[in-house]
């Protein structure tokens, strides 16, 4: 007797659950050639409101855990994508096709690793004792700026929106994602890696839907503090950064492959001074 | 003490019934999915911000607090003159004067609670020396707990005088009777404490303290409407009704409207019949009018905290 498929439904990544959008809407998702693949949830303004509230209410106590406890928060991730590798590659090559999935998936882990080794070495690079003319002390401290939208690029699918998760989450930023909207079955397999490896719920946010539809509302929302428009249109750039800048956002682009910039541009800077005693 | 037909215990014994306990649930869970858009939110929004009641209650209040609360409630948001004032702001019997001073000019009136609030574990001549002191320091309203001990001892008659005596201190001032539902257990016993408090001469039932919880629920405030409702059938006369405690959110308060609206009526859709006691709920009602006419999500950090 053949036995019933269980098939899989894909959902939102929200405060840590995995619910359907509170509108019901979904849209289809094609393979490579043009056919169905599979449904993808079509988030709303109302899951872009849902998902800052979680992220807000996340990042305070993201951002106060040790950078040590961060690192090996984002190293843990790595550990779980790799005993969940057979999965996210049949998802990248559902999505993008065979050829070259693996390899995106070993850029994908190890994008993880080594914003799992910058953590606690952040503050020493991006901040620093300054040079002062005066009895002072005048320091320069990282602090991250808080809630930040994502919009992951369009490919690739699954190392393009680990490659901006990444750097936000390691100095201690809640995230709002915005997932590919052509491919963003990936993002929502690493959703379950991220469910499962101790990163608090609301840290990170996943939706997917049309980026049209939903770019607009997140770089417009007041309670949103930076935007990274990797994933963002050309065309549509200057009217996200005119939306962004109505409670004077911070608007991040991604620079390349890992390095430090790119998580220093997720980052404000507080300087202290303070006097030389004897 | 001459009781007049309609001061007696002998009308909350006529109107008497009770309440079905799943029935009220259902029928608050049901109410409370409709759903209220565009011009009708903005509309009901507004509403809610002019039935506020902005409270605080806290130990640690200080005159400088209670003032920045006034000029809170007289102008909720200093950047936009269209939002209304709120009804009252509400406060401590020590602190009525310094609200008063503060609301002065404004329609923002001063509720001061009273009777040893939160607990209502006060001796009765005190109990009337507290609404009469915060009554001499302006206060143009009265929020008296009533004695839930009493009560729940069964000891019905002691609520009715308690609050007999209460409105006779308060005269034309309004008297709002707490009955802390939270505390009563039972829907049937959140019934009668409302009729008991009708029939004593109360203007307005209100649902809690807030100190405890539940505080207010929607099948509370939909018991308490329906006993307001059975009354007015009655005796023709209309009493408020105000719900207080936990009401955080713009949507919580759309669906403590919807409830009023649907057991009562449109006449209680107005601050002089129905309130709501809360602090950090108008932000949220801020945020939620600007959200509706922009189209943006507000920033908190806009709006002040105190």
């Amino acid at each position: 007797m053949s036995r019933v498929e269980v098939r899989k439904t894909y959902k939102l990544y929200l405060g840590g659950d995995f619910p359907r959008s509170e509108s019901g809407r979904s849209y289809e998702v094609l393979k490579p050639q043009g056919t169905f693949l599979a449904n993808a949830v079509r988030a709303s303004r109302k899951d872009v409101r849902d998902a800052v509230v979680a992220a807000r209410k996340a990042q305070p106590n993201w951002a106060s855990a040790t950078a040590y406890n961060r690192g090996q928060v984002l190293y843990r991730i790595a550990e779980m994508m790799e005993t969940r590798r057979p999965e996210l590659a049949s998802e990248v090559a559902a999505a993008e096709g065979k050829r070259g999935s693996d390899k995106q998936i070993d850029t994908a882990i190890d994008t993880f690793v080594w914003y799992a080794g910058l953590a606690d070495k952040l503050s020493q690079i991006a901040g620093g004792l300054n040079p002062v003319a005066g009895p002072y002390f005048n320091l320069t401290v990282p602090e991250p700026t808080g809630v930040v939208g994502i919009v992951a690029p369009e490919s690739p699918s699954l190392a393009g929106v680990v490659a901006r998760i990444a750097p936000a989450l390691c100095g201690g930023n809640a995230t709002v994602v915005l997932a590919s909207e052509a491919h963003p079955l990936p993002s929502i397999a690493l959703a379950e890696c991220l469910a499962t490896a101790d990163v608090p719920g609301g840290v990170v946010n996943i939706l997917t839907g049309h980026k049209d539809e939903l770019v607009p509302i997140l770089a417009s929302h007041g309670d949103v503090d930076a935007i990274d428009i990797t994933g963002v249109e050309d065309s549509a750039i200057a009217d996200t950064e005119i939306a962004a800048a109505g409670n004077i956002k911070r608007v991040i682009r991604a620079e390349g492959s890992p390095s430090p910039t790119e998580a220093i541009a997720f980052m404000e800077f507080k300087t202290v001074w303070h006097p030389k005693g004897t | 003490m001459a009781m007049t037909e309609a001061l007696s215990m002998e009308l909350v014994e006529r109107i008497g019934g009770s309440v079905d306990k799943v029935g009220a649930e259902e029928r608050a869970a049901a109410l409370s999915k409709r759903s209220i858009k565009k011009d009708s939110k903005l509309w009901a929004l507004d509403l809610a911000v002019r039935c506020i009641d902005l409270t605080t209650l806290e130990g640690q209040d200080t005159p400088g607090k209670v003032r920045q609360m006034a000029s809170k409630a007289i102008r909720p948001d200093p950047g936009d003159p269209t939002i209304p004032s709120v009804a009252a702001v509400c406060v401590y019997p020590r602190l009525v004067s310094v609200a008063k001073e503060a609301v002065k000019g404004s329609s923002v009136k001063v509720a001061s609670v009273a009777t040893g609030f939160p607990s209502g574990q006060m001796a009765a001549d005190l109990r009337v020396e507290e609404i009469r002191r915060a009554i001499a320091d302006g206060a143009d309203e009265i929020d008296n707990v009533i004695s839930r001990g009493a009560l729940l001892a069964g000891d019905e008659q002691a609520i009715f005088d308690e609050v007999v005596v209460a409105k006779e201190a308060c005269g034309d001032v309004h008297l709002k009777v707490i009955i802390e539902a939270g505390e009563l257990a039972t829907y049937d016993r959140v019934r009668r404490a409302s009729l008991i408090a009708m029939a004593a001469g109360a203007d307005v039932i209100k649902t809690s303290t807030g100190k405890i919880s539940p505080a207010s629920t929607l099948p509370f405030c939909l018991v308490m409407a329906e006993a307001i409702r059975d009354f007015q059938h009655e005796t023709g006369r209309k009493v408020g009704l105000k719900v207080a405690g936990g009401i955080r959110s713009s949507k919580d308060a759309i669906r403590y409207l919807v409830i009023v609206n649907e057991t009562l009526g449109d006449d209680w859709l107005d601050p002089d019949m129905f309130r709501i006691g809360a602090s950090s709920l108008l932000n949220d009602l801020l945020m939620q009018i600007h959200k509706q006419r922009t189209g943006i999500y507000a920033d908190p950090d806009r709006y002040t905290q105190d």
